[in-house]
C-alpha cells in the first residue's frame, strides 16, 4: 500500500496527542491539588500502566481492525479533547475529584494504548516486522518530543489548557476521519464512520468556540500558586496557596488574605476600635475565623475575654491547628481568654444576652443574600444592643474605590441602626484600597494613639486613614435592610465592572 | 378508585407531564408522612340524621362557634372588654382555621399585608404582639417584614427573580406590563367623594361608589380583554395572583377582586413568620377558652338567648348562651341554623397543602432560594420556605407546597381533592417540584398533606358586592356572624375585622370605643 508513509505521519500525531493529554492532566492536577511532583508522578505512572492495559486489550480485537482504529481515534478525540475542561469543572463540582481525575487519565491511557497495536497489525500486511517496529516506534517517540516541547513553550502560554486540550482532540478526530480514506479498502460502513467523525469534530468545534466560557468556569477554581491545603466544608471551599511572598487563604475562590500584607488589613481593622472604646475587657469578633484579628486583639493586656463567632468549624479548626496559619495568628486560639462559637452570627446574636466593650465585624464581602443579612440595619441593631454605651465597633466594608456605593451603603446602614460612624480606609496591596467603619452608640472621634506594638500602624498613619480622598467620597445610597438586601445588588453591580 | 402514578400526575399536573414522568425510572418509595386534613368525616355528620340529644346543659354569656381567625378575634375583643364567660367550640384539634400552622411552618395562610393607618384592629393586634418597631406606632419591625429575596420564578430550567417573567419579554409585553401597572396605580390613588379608597383592607372601609362596584360585575378576563392586555406573561402574572389569593382562574374571578389584590396593597410590605399566620393565631388564642374537637350541630334562638348543641364523638353538650357568635363559613351556617334562610351565593374552593421536610437545601440554577418559589408551567402555586424568615440559610428546612384546585365546578374539584390520598398528593408535589430541583426526592424525609375541602370563599363575578353577602352579616335572633367569607375574599385581615365587629355587636355600649 503506497499510502503507508502518510500512515506513519498519523503515528506522529497520535503520539503527540497521547503525550499531550498526559501533560494536561498532570498540569491540571498540580494546579488544583498542588504538590506538582506527586501529581505528575502519579499521573505518568497511571497513564503508562493504562497504555499497557490498552495494548493487552488489543488482542481481543480481531475483526474490522480498520474500523476499530477509527472508532478508537474518535473516542480519544472526544475524551482527551474535553479532558481539561472536564477536569476543571469536575474539580469545581465533585467531592471525589481525585477518583474522577484518575478515571479520566486511565480511560485515555487505555484508548491510546490500543492505537498503536491496532495500527501495527493493519500495517503488518504491508511491511516486514523489522521495518514496522522501527518506523512506528521512531515516529511515536518523535511525536512525543514535539508535544513535550510545544506544550510549555507555545501551547500553554498561547492557547491555555482548555484550548490546547480541545485542539489536540480535533487533531485526533482528524486522524480518525482521514483514516476513513486511507484505510478505505479495509473498511465497511464508511458512511457511518464518517458521520461519527463529523459529529465528534462538531462537538469539539463548539467546545472550542465556547472555550472562553469553559475557561472562565474553570479558572474560578484556578490558582496561580501551589495549593498547600484544600478542603470543602458544608459552608465553603477552603484553600491555602503558597508562593514566594508567603501564603494566601481563599474561601470559595475569594482571597481572604495574603500573609505578605494581611497585617495592614488586620491592624487597620482592630486598633481604631480598641483605641476608641472606653473599656476593652470583653471583645467580640464576628467572622474572622482565620484568627488574625484575634491576634491583634490579644495584644492588649486589658482584654479579659474574647468571643469569636465564625460559621465554619472547619475554618476555626484549620486556623488553630494548621501550622502556617497557627504561626501567623501567633497560636491565638490556644489563648485561655478565647472562646470560639461556630454558628451563624445573625442567629447567635439574636439569642445572646451578654454585653461587649468592643465588637470587630470581619465578614466576607456581601456577595450573597446569606452574607448581605450580616450588613443589615437589623443585624447592626442587634450588635448595638450587645454593646456597652461607651463601646466601639469596627466593620470591614469592602473597597470604597471599587465598590463605592456598597461602601457608603454599609456606612449609612450603620448610621440608620443608631451608630455614630467614622469611615476610614487604607491600602492593602493584595486587595487594593480597602474601607472600614469605626462606630459607636455615642459620638465618636477618630482615635489618635495606637497603644500596642504594630508593623504598619503608627499614630500618624492612624490619623491619615480617616482622611477620605475625593474619588471615594460619599454617594447617595439606600439603607440595607433584611427586606430589601440592596447591598448585595450594589455589590454585584460594582464588582462586575472590575472582574 | 385506585389511581396509578400516571393517573395522578395526568390529573394534577397535566397529560404531557404524566407522559414524561412515565419514561423515568420506576418511582422510588415515597417519603413517609400522613394526612393531617380538615375533619371532613366529622363535619359531614351535619348532613346526616338527628344528632344525639345533650345529656347536660351549661349556661354561658357568649358562645363562639368556630376557632378560626374570626372566632379567635371575637374572643380577643370580648376579653379586652372584660367579658369572661365565653366558650369557643372548634371542630378541629387545633385552632386557627385556614391560618393553622405547626410550630415552625404553615398549613395555610402565611402572611399579612402591613396594615394601613385606618386598619386599627390589626394595628392593635400587631402592637400587642410586639411586632412593631420599638417606640413606633405603625412601623413594622424589620425582622417581621418578609425578607429579601421575596419571590422567584422557575422557567425552562432556570430561576429568575420576581414573579413577572422579564427574561425574554418583548417590547409589547413590557408595554402592557407598564400599562397594567399604571392602571393599578390609578386605582390605588382613586378616592370617592367621601375620601375612601377604591380598594381597601378591610373591604368594609372601601368605597361602594358605582364606578368601583361595576368592576365586580365582570370577570377579570373580560376586563383584561377590553383593555388589550393580551400578553401571555402578564395574563400569567394576573392569573397566578387570582389562583394564589382566591383559587380562581381569570374567567371565574370578579375583576373587582383581582384589582383589589393588586391595588389594596399600595406597595405596603408583607409581614410574615416562619409558621405563617400561626403566629397571630397563637396570640389571639391566648384570649380564648377554647374547646377543640367539638362540632356545633345546632343553634336555636329561644326567648332569652340561643340554645347551642355541640358534639364530640358520641358526647353531646347543650349550652344556653345569651348571645352566640357564629364564626364559621356560611355553608355550615345553613346546616347549623335551620331557622335562618340559606344563601347559595357562597361557594368555596378546594386546596391541597403539603409540607415537605428536607434534609438539606435542594439544588437550583439561577436566582437563589427565595421566600416564595413559583413554577411558571405548573398548576401549583409553588412553595414557601419556612426557614427563610429565620435567616437560616443552610441545612434542613420545610417547604410548604400549595395547590389550589381552580376548576369552575367546585363540587367536582372537591371530589378530585378528596379522591387523591396522601401518597397521590405527595407524588404530585414531588413530581412537580423535581422539575426545578432534580435532587428533591433524595432530600425529602417526610411529606404531610392537608386537604382543605372548603378552603376559601370564591369572589366570582357579582358576589363581592351582592346583596346576599351584605345580608349574611346581619344578626339573626341573638346570633351574630363573623367569618372572612362575609367579605367575599379569604384574608386574615377580613376575618379579624369581622371577628371584632361581631364581638362589638354583642358588646354594644359595654365595649366602649370601637376598635374598627
Amino acid at each position: 500500500m503506497n499510502r503507508t508513509p502518510i500512515l506513519f505521519l498519523n503515528v506522529l500525531v497520535i503520539a503527540a496527542c497521547g503525550l499531550m493529554y498526559e501533560l494536561l492532566a498532570g498540569t491540571v492536577a498540580s494546579y488544583v491539588l498542588g504538590d506538582s511532583v506527586t501529581q505528575f508522578s502519579l499521573i505518568i505512572g497511571l497513564y503508562l500502566s493504562a497504555l499497557g492495559v490498552g495494548a493487552w486489550l488489543s488482542r481481543f480485537l480481531d475483526r474490522d481492525l480498520a474500523a476499530r482504529f477509527v472508532d478508537v481515534e474518535l473516542a480519544v478525540a472526544l475524551l482527551g479533547g474535553l479532558s481539561a475542561p472536564m477536569l476543571f469543572l469536575g474539580f469545581a463540582r465533585l467531592e471525589w475529584f481525585r477518583l474522577f481525575l484518575f478515571l479520566v487519565v486511565f480511560a485515555i491511557g487505555v484508548l491510546v494504548g490500543l492505537e498503536l497495536p491496532i495500527l501495527m497489525r493493519i500495517l503488518k500486511e504491508h511491511l516486514d516486522f523489522k521495518e514496522l517496529v522501527s518506523r512506528v516506534l521512531s515516529f511515536d517517540y518523535i511525536g512525543s518530543l514535539f508535544a513535550a516541547v510545544l506544550f510549555p513553550m507555545f501551547l500553554m502560554p498561547r492557547l491555555g489548557l482548555v484550548r490546547t486540550s480541545i485542539v489536540f482532540g480535533l487533531l485526533n478526530a482528524a486522524v480518525g476521519l482521514y483514516g476513513t480514506w486511507l484505510l478505505r479498502p479495509l473498511l465497511r460502513g464508511v458512511m457511518m464512520l464518517r458521520i461519527r467523525a463529523a459529529f465528534v469534530i462538531v462537538v469539539l468545534l463548539i467546545a472550542l468556540l465556547r472555550a472562553d466560557v469553559l475557561t472562565t468556569l474553570a479558572e474560578d477554581e484556578l490558582y496561580a500558586d501551589d495549593i498547600v491545603y484544600s478542603s470543602s466544608s458544608p459552608y465553603q471551599r477552603i484553600l491555602v496557596t503558597n508562593n514566594a511572598a508567603g501564603f494566601q487563604l481563599f474561601l470559595n475562590g475569594n482571597l481572604q488574605f495574603s500573609s505578605a500584607d494581611e497585617y495592614r488589613y488586620h491592624e487597620a481593622l482592630v486598633h481604631p476600635a480598641m483605641s476608641a472604646a472606653k473599656s476593652m475587657g470583653r471583645v467580640l469578633i464576628l467572622g474572622g475565623g482565620d484568627g488574625l484579628a484575634l491576634r491583634e486583639v490579644l495584644k492588649y493586656g486589658g482584654v479579659q475575654q474574647v468571643t469569636l463567632v465564625d460559621l465554619d468549624p472547619k475554618m476555626t479548626a484549620l486556623s488553630a491547628n494548621f501550622a502556617p496559619l497557627r504561626t501567623l495568628n501567633h497560636n491565638a486560639f490556644a489563648d485561655r481568654r478565647v472562646r470560639v462559637v461556630n454558628e451563624d452570627a445573625m442567629i447567635w446574636i439574636e439569642r445572646v444576652r451578654e454585653s461587649f466593650d468592643v465588637v470587630i465585624v470581619d465578614f466576607p464581602d456581601p456577595s450573597s443574600f446569606s452574607l448581605g443579612k450580616l450588613y443589615s440595619t437589623r443585624f447592626y441593631r442587634l450588635v448595638r444592643a450587645r454593646l456597652v454605651p461607651d463601646g466601639a465597633i469596627s466593620v470591614q466594608c469592602t473597597s470604597p474605590l471599587y465598590a463605592r456605593q456598597s461602601y457608603w451603603c454599609i456606612i449609612r446602614t450603620l448610621e440608620a441602626a443608631g451608630f455614630s460612624v467614622r469611615p476610614y480606609q487604607t491600602t492593602v496591596p493584595s486587595f487594593g484600597v480597602w474601607g472600614f467603619a469605626l462606630a459607636s452608640p455615642r459620638a465618636v472621634d477618630a482615635p489618635s494613639v495606637v497603644q500596642v506594638p504594630t508593623r504598619f500602624l503608627d499614630d500618624a498613619t492612624l490619623a491619615a486613614m480617616f482622611v477620605f480622598p475625593r474619588d471615594m467620597g460619599p454617594v447617595p445610597v439606600e439603607i440595607n435592610r433584611l427586606d430589601n438586601q440592596i447591598l448585595v445588588r450594589y455589590y454585584e453591580d460594582e464588582w462586575r465592572k472590575w472582574s | 378508585m385506585e389511581l396509578t402514578r400516571r393517573d395522578v400526575l395526568a390529573t394534577f399536573l397535566g397529560a404531557p407531564f404524566a407522559a414524561l414522568a412515565c419514561r423515568e425510572r420506576p418511582a422510588v418509595a415515597l417519603p413517609p408522612g400522613e394526612l393531617v386534613g380538615a375533619s371532613h368525616e366529622v363535619g359531614h355528620r351535619l348532613r346526616g340524621g338527628a344528632p344525639p340529644q345533650p345529656s347536660r346543659w351549661e349556661t354561658h354569656d357568649v358562645v363562639i362557634a368556630g376557632g378560626g381567625v374570626a372566632g379567635l378575634a371575637s374572643a380577643w375583643r370580648l376579653s379586652h372588654a372584660g367579658v369572661r364567660d365565653v366558650v369557643l367550640f372548634e371542630l378541629e384539634p387545633a385552632l386557627g382555621g385556614t391560618s393553622r400552622s405547626s410550630a415552625s411552618f404553615p398549613w395555610g395562610a402565611h402572611y399579612l399585608v402591613a396594615p394601613s393607618p385606618e386598619n386599627r384592629a390589626l394595628q392593635r393586634l400587631l402592637a400587642e404582639m410586639g411586632v412593631l418597631e420599638p417606640g413606633a406606632t405603625t412601623t413594622i419591625a424589620e425582622e417581621h417584614l418578609c425578607r429579601d429575596p421575596q419571590e422567584r420564578l422557575f422557567y425552562r430550567g432556570r430561576w429568575y427573580e420576581g414573579l413577572y417573567l422579564h427574561s425574554g419579554a418583548s417590547h409589547e409585553d413590557l408595554r402592557q406590563l407598564r400599562a397594567f401597572e399604571a392602571e393599578i396605580a390609578r386605582w390605588a390613588a382613586w378616592r370617592d367623594a367621601r375620601g375612601r379608597r377604591a380598594f381597601e383592607i378591610p373591604i368594609a372601609y372601601a368605597s361602594d361608589d358605582a364606578e368601583v362596584t361595576a368592576l365586580d360585575r365582570m370577570s377579570m378576563r373580560t376586563w383584561m380583554d377590553a383593555r388589550g392586555f393580551t400578553s401571555a406573561r402578564l395574563r400569567w402574572l394576573v392569573e397566578y395572583s387570582t389562583r394564589d389569593d382566591y383559587g380562581l382562574l381569570l374567567d371565574d374571578t370578579s375583576a373587582w377582586a383581582a384589582l383589589f389584590y393588586f391595588a389594596s396593597r399600595d406597595e405596603r410590605p408583607v409581614v410574615t413568620w416562619p409558621e405563617g399566620n400561626g403566629r397571630p393565631v397563637a396570640h389571639l388564642a391566648r384570649s380564648a377558652q377554647a374547646r377543640t374537637g367539638w362540632l356545633v350541630t345546632s343553634l336555636t334562638p329561644v326567648a332569652d338567648g340561643v340554645d347551642v348543641v355541640a358534639l364530640r364523638g358520641d358526647e353531646a353538650v347543650g349550652v344556653h348562651a345569651k348571645r352566640v357568635i357564629f364564626a364559621g363559613p356560611q355553608f355550615v351556617a345553613a346546616r347549623v341554623i335551620p331557622s335562618r334562610p340559606a344563601s347559595s351565593a357562597f361557594t368555596y374552593g378546594s386546596w391541597m397543602v403539603a409540607n415537605l421536610a428536607l434534609r438539606d437545601r435542594p439544588q437550583s440554577h439561577g436566582f437563589p432560594l427565595a421566600w416564595d418559589n413559583v413554577l411558571y408551567d405548573s398548576p401549583s402555586l409553588g412553595y414557601v420556605v419556612s426557614t427563610h424568615q429565620q435567616g437560616i440559610d443552610r441545612g434542613p428546612t420545610v417547604l410548604t407546597y400549595y395547590y389550589a384546585l381552580c376548576g369552575s365546578d367546585v363540587r367536582r374539584e372537591r371530589e378530585r381533592l378528596l379522591g387523591a390520598d396522601r401518597d397521590a398528593w405527595a407524588e404530585v408535589a414531588l413530581a412537580d417540584l423535581s422539575r426545578a430541583h432534580p435532587d428533591l426526592r433524595s432530600l425529602t424525609d417526610r411529606i404531610d398533606v392537608m386537604r382543605w375541602g372548603h378552603a376559601m370563599i370564591r369572589p366570582s363575578p357579582g358576589f363581592v358586592w351582592s346583596e346576599a353577602r351584605r345580608r349574611a352579616a346581619e344578626p339573626h335572633h341573638g346570633i351574630h356572624f363573623a367569618n372572612t367569607d362575609l367579605s367575599g375574599v379569604a384574608l386574615f385581615e377580613e376575618a379579624l375585622h369581622h371577628g371584632v365587629r361581631a364581638a362589638e355587636e354583642v358588646l354594644g355600649p359595654r365595649g366602649g370605643a370601637s376598635w374598627l
